[in-house]
């Protein structure tokens, strides 16, 4: 019988994608540019979504240095930014107020949206559920394109001589929506939109695949209740994505007439200059309420599949099964739900109604829930732990402590009575930069170090990692825990300076400090980037299964080649937890391993498993 | 085959991997999940419009008595009272207007043409290609011939009225544009052109995906193919982009 299925299960493999074997000899464009393989992919949006991380990076150095140094003297910058300085040496207000928006886009979206959910969908989902590959190569290959387009569009807007959009990540018109209120809203708010409409058709075409490969392509014995927590977590950002993105579609749609084609759905009742525009009739408030529908989901968009990625690390280098699966997967799936019912807490000091405020409020304090649950769910895995420190598992729990910290943070601001005083704050800048993109930042970072072996075939340098990760820990914590003082004092965020100001002159220091945490953050991480393309080429030559982890990933050859197993797909037999198991062989069992090789160690249930996975085979 | 299946998985249970467990090949899950992401886009616009049009105020008092003003929302029934020949029309049937009349017959040739395409993916199923190829031809002479009636419309909109002058107040200005309208306030045509314009945008890609599948029908890929899944999946987004206009058409006509 057992030969049977898995006779089954090699025609159904075969069949799946026998043609794509003929690509196997493609080349150099087939195999590393245009390609269709789902590793290749996804390296690629880890590379570009790199790329990004050092440009977003490298521009909130610049406004820090404002910030913190406001009287520095900057002209030896003068090469770089040119124009963008002032004759006295310093930033000019306009670009720093560019800096910022461009600062939040390109963070929220194309490194922890396209770099996070781009690049670990991507590698792991076939990996991890026994696919040769995303259901349709072809459209994974666009939705790289598609991306690599935005992002070229958005690159370019960088240079042109009006400077990048400068409305702030969120673009709220009327300001983004008249050319004239700002030189950011020009040109540069015009390639924001079209750069953000590539970006959605990008992720949308990402997204779909995902979800289609979930449901449709999990080998024999997968079924969802076995699939690893990373899977769960791509696979809900996925339908988060799918319908929270198009909403940001439509508004930005809007947005482009009311800027190109004189319409009015959000301007009315305007004046500049002294002189009155036609536009009447529209709202504003109307695209805060479609932006945010997207907004907020758009944060576990972006947590999600770095906790995701955390559960699976934390577990095997726990070397114990994750504490609470269904716990797990409820409170994914309960925040997923939530996220779409919660955004007007951002909106609470737009003039909305308190009774609707106080609803928005108790919808948002439930998130708190299974966010605990997570969090308790972490410590108790951790708990008693034969626990391995490899940098991939600090990079986790230092995810933790960063969602911990943060999370705290927004139970305040969840409140629309104390939002009244924090919000537009430094307080809501430390909160979310902790919680959504410390947090998601360090998730990646978890997963580059977890799954480098398997990407590349070798392993990474763990002293440079070591060194990587409490830089990048005590500088993160140093950057973002002052500015909860800064913003508990009133600074509100965006403001170019803040010496001329009596009250907050008394922060230059703290504001320093920061500034020099963010500069010494930002360097470390070039210790990361060289431990990875140093030991692309020259590092040690990975093990199959350098973790001795149970998923299904670590079963290819060193370097899975097309198609991901060179024979037929292993069949799935047991959850991906079985680590630390009474009675086993060694601490872990792999997924593909049956009840039936495994008499010592199974429970009463699973010997009865055996029966039903084989049969009338003999044991 | 993707939803190629397997005959013994461990358990019996669809959803243990190894098949489909919808029994829906990933093409057709794809384009479930596109239309579900689609529908939330409309919704937005819709929901939009819902908010702008409340935040106006509607027309109070006699509909004998109605006139166009910026100061509240036009009746949709005034708005849309024309055909193309009201002349003859009018002396046929003895009216003056014909009130959601033609708008009605868009409406109808549309729904009719998701008939046939249902009737498409039937012959499809029987693997019977001279069906197919005669049902997706008035699948797309119908979404066509809709188009044209849109462009009708909307040029009559833009135009103005067809007979006496309907001046908004303090203007004389005839039709509408992005800019201004004759009908009331601003946003009335805005929302007119943006959203019966991105749905027109959807019937014209559709009609744009029909043909390429009457094509490959009439050049028999779909029959050495030895299915025309193809036909069922664009069915979907055509059925879609009708069941959408049923609300664009409530929206903007009925309420």
């Amino acid at each position: 019988m057992a030969i049977h299925v898995e006779s089954h299960s090699a025609v159904h493999a075969h069949d799946d994608h026998g043609h794509e074997h003929e690509h196997h000899h493609g080349n150099f464009w087939t195999t590393y540019i245009f390609s269709e393989d789902h590793k290749v992919i996804a390296k690629q949006f880890l590379i570009t979504g790199m790329i990004w991380a050092l440009i977003g990076g490298v521009l909130s150095v610049l406004f820090r240095l404002q910030l913190g140094f406001p009287e520095a003297n900057l002209s030896w910058l003068k090469p770089v930014l040119g124009g963008w300085l002032t004759p006295e040496g310093k930033i000019d207000p306009e670009f720093y107020l560019a800096l910022v928006t461009m600062h939040g886009t390109i963070m929220v979206f194309f490194v922890l949206t396209a770099g996070l959910s781009g690049t670990f969908s991507n590698f792991l989902i076939p990996l991890q559920v026994g696919a040769r590959d995303m259901a349709s190569g072809f459209m994974n290959m666009l939705s790289y394109w598609f991306f690599f387009l935005s992002s070229c569009v958005m690159f370019v807007s960088l240079f042109i001589s009006t400077g990048p959009a400068a409305g702030g990540w969120v673009i709220y018109p009327p300001l983004s929506a008249l050319p004239q209120a700002i030189p950011g809203s020009g040109l540069g708010m015009t390639l924001w939109l079209v750069s953000m409409a590539l970006f959605i058709v990008s992720s949308l075409l990402g997204s779909i695949n995902y979800i289609t490969t979930v449901i449709n392509l999990r080998t024999v014995g997968m079924s969802f209740t076995k699939l690893p927590l990373t899977i769960w977590a791509f696979f809900l950002t996925a339908i988060i994505g799918i319908l929270s993105f198009p909403v940001l579609f439509a508004a930005a749609l809007l947005l482009i007439f009311d800027r190109s084609f004189g319409t009015s759905f959000y301007l009315s009742d305007i004046y500049i200059g002294g002189e009155a525009l036609p536009n009447q009739g529209g709202s504003p408030i109307l695209f805060q309420h479609l932006f945010w529908f997207l907004g907020h989901p758009e944060v576990y968009i972006v947590l999600l599949p770095a906790l995701g990625i955390t559960s699976e690390i934390i577990a095997t280098n726990s070397r114990k099964p994750i504490f609470g699966y269904k716990a797990m997967v409820g409170s994914m799936l309960f925040i997923a739900i939530l996220s779409f019912v919660v955004w007007a807490h951002h909106m609470f000091v737009t003039g909305m109604n308190p009774f609707l405020g106080s609803i928005f409020t108790l919808l948002t304090l439930i998130i708190a829930v299974p966010s605990a649950v997570k969090i308790f769910n972490y410590v108790t895995t951790l708990w008693k732990g034969n626990i391995r420190f490899t940098p991939a598992m600090l990079f986790s729990i230092g995810l933790v402590s960063f969602f911990l910290t943060g999370g705290i943070t927004g139970i305040f601001l969840g409140n629309s009575a104390v939002d009244i005083q924090l919000h537009d704050t430094y307080f809501v800048v430390a909160h979310f930069h902790l919680v959504m993109g410390s947090a998601s930042f360090f998730g990646m970072m978890a997963g580059v170090y977890h799954w480098f072996p398997k990407m590349f075939g070798r392993m990474m340098d763990e002293k440079l990692g070591y060194l990587h990760f409490w830089l990048t820990f005590v500088g993160v914590y140093l950057v973002f825990f002052p500015m909860h003082y800064i913003g508990i004092a009133g600074f509100p965020r965006r403001y170019y300076t803040w010496t001329a100001f009596e009250t907050f002159s008394g922060f230059a220091d703290l504001n320093m400090l920061v500034s020099i945490a963010a500069i010494v953050t930002l360097s470390a991480q070039f210790i990361f980037l060289f431990n990875f393309i140093y030991n692309i080429f020259r590092g040690k030559l990975a093990p199959t299964n350098p973790w001795n982890s149970t998923t299904l990933e670590w079963t290819t050859p060193r370097l899975p080649g097309h198609g991901n197993w060179p024979g037929e797909i292993p069949t799935v037999y047991r959850w991906p937890y079985d680590y630390s198991k009474p009675g086993a062989k060694e601490d872990f069992i792999p997924q593909h391993i049956p009840y039936s090789e495994t008499p010592e160690s199974n429970l009463p249930h699973e010997n009865d498993q055996i029966k039903l996975q084989f049969g009338d085979k003999p044991l | 085959m993707a939803h190629a299946t397997t005959t013994t998985a461990p358990d019996q249970d669809v959803w243990n991997g190894g098949v489909s467990p919808m029994n829906a090949s990933y093409g057709k899950l794809m384009m479930w999940f596109f239309l579900l992401s689609d529908a939330f886009t409309f919704s937005a616009l819709l929901v939009t419009y819902g908010l702008v049009r409340s935040a106006h105020k509607g027309y109070e008092g006699l509909v004998d008595a109605f006139k166009f003003s910026t100061e509240h929302w036009p009746i949709p029934e005034k708005v849309f009272d024309s055909m193309p020949f009201q002349e003859y029309i009018n002396a046929i049937f003895h009216t003056t207007s014909a009130p959601l009349v033609f708008v009605g017959i868009m409406t109808f040739i549309l729904i009719m043409s998701s008939v046939t395409m249902v009737l498409a993916v039937e012959a499809g199923h029987r693997m019977d290609r001279q069906a197919v190829e005669k049902w997706m031809l008035w699948t797309i002479l119908g979404g066509l011939t809709f188009l044209s009636c849109q462009a009708w419309e909307w040029s009559h909109f833009i135009h103005g009225a067809h007979s006496g002058s309907s001046i908004a107040e303090g203007t004389t200005f005839f039709g509408a544009n992005l800019r201004m309208n004759q009908y009331g306030p601003q946003p009335f045509a805005d929302f007119f052109f943006f959203i019966t314009g991105f749905h027109g945008f959807h019937v014209f890609s559709g009609v744009c995906l029909n043909f390429l599948i009457y094509y490959n029908t009439v050049t028999g890929v779909y029959q050495r193919r030895g299915h025309y899944e193809m036909v069922e999946k664009v069915g979907l987004y055509w059925h879609f982009v009708d069941l959408v206009w049923v609300f664009v058409f409530t929206f903007f006509y009925l309420v």
